[in-house]
């Protein structure tokens, strides 16, 4: 337990290392932890963050799809309806067609018919006369017969 | 071994090389005359303790300062790492107790906890290997463990008490720290001699505690070592079992001293 000058040089050593220390080793170690600890809490904010947008990206995209399904299911719908009025339009039209066809064909018929009623009428009148005038060729006179004959006919 | 020649051996490795003014000028102590420098005085100088701490030191601060001007922000290295978790622990003790701002406190306790702690490492060093190596080099006396030495550890100790004499003042200013010194524990000006005895003797036990704890401990630590040094072949399990049991002791110690430096300033900011 001798005190000796190495108690004088030992406490100048202690201050010269605590002074560097303080100088030039615990400011810039404290420095570069302080400022890992702030990279560190803005990298774990930042991660959360984006986790949270992506949330939203993920419920905004689902709201897309499930609008997107809406609207093609109406489109479908809509289409359908449309289908369905064009193929009863259709229907209408062809009938409508086919019932102008009918009618002309009926007129046409009335006609014909007609016309050939008109021919065998005459005809008819004609063979009449004729039968007539070889009935009475031997003494009646066709001529002075004339309306009784014309009255067949119209009857006919 | 002969008692006398274990005596012998323990004084040797008891014994600091010194360096002392003599009628002749500077002169070493030698194996003649071990006794020449020794005694309380001022023109010796134990300079083995001087060389091994102040080399200890200036490793210390070579390393941290290494790892302080290539300190990254970004993704450390083992190196930065390990120099981080030490600068961390330090921090987060010195927070935990010491609730000022003091630019002062944290670097302090750093630099204690990690000399302390180097000095004591050199115990783990088989006694005979460097003092061998020294006698070889015709050097008669080496200690190297510098914390075996009181005047290290009350060189570290006056210091620190320097401190808290300082920042007591500071903050409580001179009366406050004489009111702490006269009134307490007994407030009453009857008893002020007695409260200046408690605790006079309360501020002087600082010091010398701190001091003495971190001496006594290393010095029977290697007292041991030389004994088991001592013991033929039985020293290898033995001697494996006390380095390992004072692996401990080392950190330890040195946690202990830079705790209670950290615990004392922090009490002398403390007004009551």
């Amino acid at each position: 337990m001798d005190f000796n000058a190495t108690l004088i040089g030992q406490t100048i050593a202690m201050i010269v290392f605590v002074w560097f220390t303080m100088k030039y080793i615990w400011p810039l170690l404290d420095a570069a932890i302080t400022e890992r600890q702030e990279k560190i809490a803005e990298g774990l904010a930042a991660a959360d963050r984006s986790q949270h947008d992506l949330e939203l990206a993920q419920k905004k995209a689902a709201e897309t799809m499930r609008e997107a399904k809406e609207k093609a299911a109406e489109l479908l719908e809509q289409a359908k309806k449309r289908h369905a009025e064009i193929v009863d339009s259709a229907k209408d039209d062809a009938r409508a067609e086919a019932e102008k066809i009918i009618a002309g064909a009926n007129a046409e018929i009335e006609q014909e018919v007609h016309r050939a009623r008109e021919e065998l009428r005459k005809q008819v009148s004609v063979l009449a006369v004729a039968g007539a005038e070889k009935i009475l060729q031997r003494n009646i006179d066709a001529s002075a017969q004339a309306d009784i004959l014309d009255s067949l006919v119209a009857e006919l | 071994m002969s008692a006398e020649n274990s005596t012998g051996y323990i004084k040797h490795h008891l014994q600091n090389l010194q360096a002392c003014s003599t009628e002749d000028g500077w002169a070493f102590n030698s194996v003649e005359n071990p006794t020449l420098c020794s005694g309380s005085r001022l023109d010796a100088i134990n300079v083995d303790t001087m060389g091994f701490s102040i080399v200890l030191g200036a490793i210390f601060l070579w390393i941290f300062r290494r790892a302080a001007k290539k300190a990254t922000t970004g993704v450390p290295g083992k190196f930065q790492c390990f120099i981080e978790l030490v600068i961390d622990f330090v921090d987060t003790n010195v927070k935990d107790t010491f609730h000022g701002k003091n630019k002062l406190i944290a670097p302090l306790g750093l630099t204690i906890f990690a000399w302390v702690y180097l000095m004591n490492l050199m115990d783990l060093i088989p006694v005979d290997w460097i003092p061998g190596l020294a006698h070889l080099m015709g050097v008669p006396y080496l200690k190297i463990v510098p914390s075996t030495d009181v005047n290290i550890t009350f060189a570290m100790s006056i210091s620190v008490f320097i401190l808290i004499l300082f920042y007591s003042i500071k903050v409580k200013g001179i009366t406050g720290f004489t009111k702490e010194l006269t009134l307490n524990p007994f407030n009453h000006w009857a008893a002020i001699p007695l409260n200046l005895v408690l605790e006079g003797a309360a501020l002087l036990a600082k010091p010398i505690s701190l001091s003495l704890r971190l001496f006594g401990n290393m010095y029977a630590g290697e007292l041991i070592f030389i004994l088991i040094a001592l013991m033929g072949y039985m020293q290898l399990p033995l001697h494996f079992g006390w380095a390992l049991l004072h692996l401990l002791v080392i950190f330890l110690q040195a946690f202990i001293f830079m705790m209670l430096t950290v615990v004392y300033l922090s009490l002398a900011h403390e007004d009551h």
